[in-house]
């Protein structure tokens, strides 16, 4: 899991990008703001995964699978 | 050497505020007016116009921002032509400047002297010159201008006066923002950076001297609201609706393929907030696409409202890469109709 509150974009793209260097099937990434969300979605999507959000609070769970 | 992007959180023109937050303040304060002020704030032009009273209009306004890119010449450059760019879009000829910059203390002197050498070179460039200015410490650098032009009553250019039937002709191609973000993130190519950076350095001055002697009946430019803000700005105020066809939209191909991974800056996202409700989009358009019209452009191109002749007379003119992008009709529903 990796949680990316606190950090605004590119930086959480980045940490995904590191996060799933080793290409894992399933991985759950928590961002807290919509720009976050939307751009990792956007490139777990681009690089072959499908993403599932859940809405807590303020932050978003999302997870990825492929 | 300093990597200046690396000294500061959001860059160019989408470190602005979220437009929603700026227009609930700005819209509790009572608006100053004076006979000879003709463009004010009503309606959210790109600077305020001044009539002078013999026939010519003095055009005003004032831009700065976050360094948008890491060579202090070049950034120089870019802030000049961006603060220059609302003239342009006024129909004005700049004519002073002066400078406006927040520098840390503890940083190398001769940054900021490459700034204001780039700046000074720009400003030289659109044939006009800077007079001081106003310099304070800051944490982190911020550098703009304020600008003066000239134009005369008939010749100026307001964002609110498109007509129906109008087409729509973007002078610059769109994803500056988008590749500014990956090239923060090292993950730019070098060729997509220096193309934005081209882009950012162009004066809009050659779009403003094909369009001098053409019946332009509205104009804007292209900054940290995106195209779609803006655009927004130009169909709301004329009571039109302004619709988009997003195929024939100039974009760098290098910025598609950076928003497909992700790599949008808040700003866009701001920018996409704040027009909830407003933008129609067509089944089936790619998401990426829809992503950079949303994107804050720094020092964007020119958008000019025209019929149709003076807008063919104007690409043959200016050649690659203007086009014409749309066109307004009656009011609709939606302010912006995307197909």
């Amino acid at each position: 899991m990796l949680d990316t509150s606190g950090y605004s974009c590119p930086e959480p793209v980045l940490m995904t990008k590191k996060a799933l260097k080793d290409r894992p099937k399933d991985f759950v990434v928590i961002v807290d703001n919509v720009a976050s969300r939307e751009n990792v979605t956007r490139y777990a999507e681009a690089i072959g995964y499908t993403v599932t959000t859940k809405a807590e609070g303020a932050k978003w769970t999302l997870t990825l699978t492929r | 050497m300093v990597r200046l992007t690396k000294t500061v959180k959001s860059s160019g023109c989408a470190a602005k505020l979220p437009v929603g937050d700026l227009e609930s303040v700005l819209s509790s304060i009572p608006l100053m007016e004076d006979d000879r002020l003709i463009v004010g704030f009503e309606t959210s032009d790109d600077a305020l116009a001044w009539d002078m009273g013999d026939g010519r209009v003095m055009v005003q306004s004032v831009d700065f921002f976050p360094p948008v890119t890491d060579e202090a010449y070049d950034f120089g450059q870019i802030a000049a032509a961006n603060a220059l760019s609302d003239l342009y879009a006024m129909g004005a000829q700049p004519a002073v400047a002066m400078n406006v910059m927040c520098f840390p203390s503890c940083m190398e002197l001769s940054v900021m002297k490459e700034i204001l050498l780039g700046a000074q070179d720009k400003v030289r460039e659109a044939g006009a010159v800077i007079a001081g200015g106003h310099t304070i410490a800051d944490s982190t650098i911020k550098y703009g201008l304020s600008v003066t032009g000239f134009t005369t009553k008939d010749r100026l250019w307001r964002n609110s006066t498109a007509r129906e039937g109008d087409v729509l002709v973007l002078t610059k191609r769109l994803g500056v923002g988008i590749i500014n973000t990956a090239i923060k993130a090292d993950m730019a190519s070098d060729e997509a950076a220096v193309k934005a950076l081209e882009s950012m350095k162009t004066l809009n001055k050659r779009a403003y001297e094909c369009a001098q002697d053409l019946a332009i009946h509205a104009a804007t430019d292209v900054t940290g609201f995106s195209l779609l803000g803006h655009l927004d700005e130009m169909a709301r105020s004329a009571g039109l609706c302004a619709h988009v066809d997003t195929a024939a939209v100039p974009v760098f191909d290098e910025a598609l393929e950076l928003a497909r991974f992700g790599l949008i800056p808040e700003g866009a996202y701001n920018n996409r907030a704040y027009m909830e409700g407003r933008v129609t989009v067509a089944e089936g358009l790619p998401r990426e696409l829809v992503d950079v019209l949303y994107d804050p452009q720094s020092s964007g191109p020119l958008l000019l409202a025209m019929d149709e002749e003076a807008a063919s007379t104007f690409i043959s003119r200016f050649g690659a890469p203007a086009a014409i992008i749309g066109r307004f009709s009656k009011a609709e529903d939606s302010h912006i109709v995307l197909r």
